[in-house]
């Protein structure tokens, strides 16, 4: 799978029970592969949108994007190329790091300019945002601190203007 | 009461008035021109068969089954191009509907399906015969809901026909929890339903359809695969008159049979797994393939990989997701059938002066495959000892000039009936096509004659499904449903046995069926007429009685195990692949 297949639908979804449901069951009835969902209010009331990260040819996001249509409660489905979106995602991380690394750390951190948002006796959360590729780049970095947890939201996106 | 209301009682379902949740489905659905509601009724339903008891106008039919009662309200809806509509209790009720819902779903058929639920104060509780039956259909219907409040009642009901009768047709389930069915509100009929979501068909594009009309007159050797979209459509005339225009030849699929007259001469019959000959050796061979309102099903297409391999694939469709969805296509309209043949119509229409150069340049592939037609047709060793499944097709067909509603369960005698049926309108071949749904056949046929009061329906089964709703015999005799229910018992599972003797080395593995009731004594337990035959004679004596019979008769007719249906496609081989049994050696290829 090349960068370029990876792809984002933006889908306008009505806030009805269940429209979650419907989506995801469309996913795996279909056997297609999600990256990420992320769900959440927007500009309109009574509607949410739902970012999906996904990998696929041309053909398949075609074919994807139309069976989404169909969805009565989904209302708008759009979706780009990661080329042309905006995509961040959001990664608390708690560590627990020994107590000779915490400058180092702490000089890591002040870099990227992620912030501690809880500091306890022996561990601490950060707080990460950025596109996926970066966030596991940085996991990737601070593996030697001393990782306990790790939540991500998934990514959410806009495309570019 | 029929769909038709009089002015004033509609004026009269119309009053404001406070009433319950009940007496807002069974105004709503009479408002819909609902003519039959097949159902059964359970303890979540109570109110709302309470409610039919003070409403003479409101018809209801009472099955033994709720599979039976979905497969009725299937059949009336395939038949009629109305909306069936088929009500269950909750739990139970609404699970014994799944297959019936994934049968319509698989093949487009539009149903409201309403389903009881437990009181919303006990949703979730796991309260007796509570199922989360929205959750359970969502992959098999287009679209599901749970009512709230019984002011909300009227409205979803619109929306679910609307949903279910608009762009590509499908069941649509309406759950009602039992407090919703006995609140009572005052009664709002919404004169239309908004639904953002929701558009019924997509406006075929002008270009694509010019992009066609070039490659129509570019093709060389071109074949027409007409699909059960065109039936939805209601756009056999339009197909007809394309056909016409451009002389090219056309197959149909299972459910396409009747969108084209089988009399039409450019007919091939049904391509696929047991398709004609000409109709594969026309998909192998050409150069441009239409399909309208086909979906490219594997029992159609076998092999994907090499498919139609030296054609343009032009796929008109008024689903979109099929567009492409499993064969490369250069031409894709979507939209629905009748306005795109139409407007194709009259784009040939206005180039008139091509159409001579067309035709010659056809010509010597047209003569190919007419030729194929009829060097190869369908066929069968006839007997005089035993009694042929398709010789009493054709009899069914020669008597009633194909003008019958023939229902078929799944399986042999399903394919018998496709090849060695007759069908000269649409919407008179009904069958599981996509589900492959045994105990169809039956309870389809009467929903059909609930429909068409005036048609022959004749309901052919094998002796395996008649068993899978033979129940329903109750309902005909009861009500005098004149069905025609042909059985074509060969004491085995035909179609399973035939696979287990051509692909499994002749190891019938549960397939014997013996053990099974007289099916005579079966329907006249039930107060049917039931008639036997195995032989030629009996089988036309027997059929006789059956048509002058004004009232249900069962004939169980006995016919050879040994009988497979050919020509065969193995799955998994391509169209080339053919095997024509006992006339491998009559010179084809």
């Amino acid at each position: 799978m090349t960068d370029s297949d990876k792809n984002y639908l933006s889908l306008l979804v009505s806030d009805t029970p269940g429209v979650l449901q419907r989506v995801s069951g469309l996913f795996s009835r279909r056997s297609y592969n999600i990256d990420s969902v992320t769900v959440g209010g927007c500009e309109k009331t009574s509607f949410s949108r739902a970012i999906v990260a996904v990998q696929g040819d041309e053909q398949r996001m075609a074919q994807i994007g139309s069976q989404l249509n169909k969805l009565i409660d989904v209302v708008e489905v759009n979706r780009f190329g990661a080329a042309s979106a905006i995509a961040r995602e959001l990664m608390l991380v708690r560590l627990s790091p020994p107590a000779e690394k915490r400058a180092e750390l702490q000089s890591l951190l002040d870099l990227f300019r992620f912030p501690i948002i809880e500091t306890a006796v022996d561990s601490l959360i950060v707080q990460v945002t950025g596109d996926k590729e970066k966030n596991d780049a940085f996991l990737a970095m601070i593996a030697r601190y001393g990782i306990m947890e790790i939540v991500r939201t998934g990514e959410t996106a806009l495309a570019r203007h | 009461m029929n769909g038709l209301l009089s002015q004033e009682a509609k004026e009269k379902l119309l009053r404001k008035d406070e009433i319950t949740g009940s007496e807002i489905l069974l105004r709503t659905l009479l408002l819909e021109g609902v003519e039959c509601v097949f159902g059964y009724p359970g303890g979540a339903v109570l109110y709302i068969y309470d409610a039919m008891h003070d409403n003479p106008d409101f018809r209801h039919l009472l099955t033994r089954h709720e599979q039976g009662a979905i497969h009725a309200a299937d059949g009336y809806a395939r038949s009629t191009g109305k909306i069936g509509v088929c009500l269950a209790t909750s739990g139970p009720g609404a699970t014994n509907l799944v297959t019936g819902i994934a049968t319509a779903f698989m093949d487009s058929v539009p149903l409201v399906v309403i389903t009881g639920n437990v009181p919303t104060t006990l949703i979730g509780t796991d309260s007796f015969q509570e199922a989360d039956i929205v959750g359970i259909t969502q992959p098999i219907t287009k679209h599901s809901f749970m009512v709230q409040r019984a002011e909300d009642l009227a409205w979803t009901l619109r929306a679910a026909f609307r949903i279910a009768g608009t762009g590509r047709q499908g069941p649509v389930l309406v759950d009602i929890p039992k407090d919703v069915s006995a609140e009572r509100t005052a009664f709002v009929y919404p004169t239309s339903v908004e639904l953002p979501g929701y558009s019924e068909a997509p406006r075929p594009s002008a270009a694509a359809i010019e992009e066609l009309a070039e490659a129509i007159h570019a093709a060389h050797r071109p074949v027409v695969l007409a699909g059960g979209g065109v039936i939805s459509s209601g756009a056999s005339a339009e197909l007809e008159r394309f056909l016409r225009l451009t002389g090219f030849p056309v197959a149909t699929t299972l459910l396409g049979l009747g969108s084209v007259a089988s009399a039409y001469p450019g007919w091939l019959g049904m391509p696929g797994m047991h398709g004609t000959y000409a109709a594969n050796q026309a998909l192998i061979g050409c150069d441009l393939l239409i399909a309208v309102g086909a979906r490219f099903d594997d029992r159609v297409t076998m092999k994907l990989d090499g498919f139609a391999r030296n054609a343009r694939i032009a796929h008109i469709d008024i689903d979109a997701a099929e567009l492409g969805k499993l064969v490369p296509t250069s031409i894709c309209i979507a939209g629905d059938a009748k306005q795109v043949l139409g407007e194709l119509n009259s784009v040939l229409e206005k180039e008139e002066d091509k159409r001579a150069r067309r035709l010659e340049q056809i010509s010597s592939w047209t003569d190919h495959v007419h030729l194929l037609s009829e060097r190869y047709p369908l066929q069968y060793r006839d007997s005089d000892t035993t009694l042929k499944p398709q010789y009493v097709m054709e009899m069914i067909a020669d008597t009633t000039g194909g003008e019958a509603i023939v229902t078929t369960d799944v399986g042999q005698h399903q394919m018998w009936a496709a090849q060695f049926g007759r069908y000269v309108r649409p919407r008179s071949f009904l069958s599981s096509g996509g589900l492959g749904t045994m105990g169809f056949g039956f309870p389809s046929a009467i929903g059909a004659q609930i429909g068409n009061p005036d048609r022959i329906v004749v309901s052919v089964n094998g002796d395996g499904g008649m068993q899978m709703c033979s129940q329903e015999l109750a309902i005909c005799a009861i009500h005098n449903i004149p069905v025609k229910i042909a059985v074509f018992n060969n004491r085995t599972l035909g179609m399973i046995r035939q696979w287990q003797e051509l692909i499994y080395e002749g190891r019938y593995s549960h397939i014997d069926l013996s053990g099974s009731p007289d099916f005579v004594k079966l329907a006249e337990a039930y107060g049917v007429k039931g008639l036997r035959a195995s032989s030629k004679q009996e089988a036309e004596a027997a059929w006789q009685e059956a048509l002058s019979t004004p009232g249900p008769v069962l004939i169980d007719f006995e016919i050879d195990p040994n009988e497979l249906v050919y020509p065969m496609v193995p799955q998994g081989e391509k169209l080339e692949n053919m095997i024509l049994g006992d006339f491998e050696d009559d010179g084809f290829r």
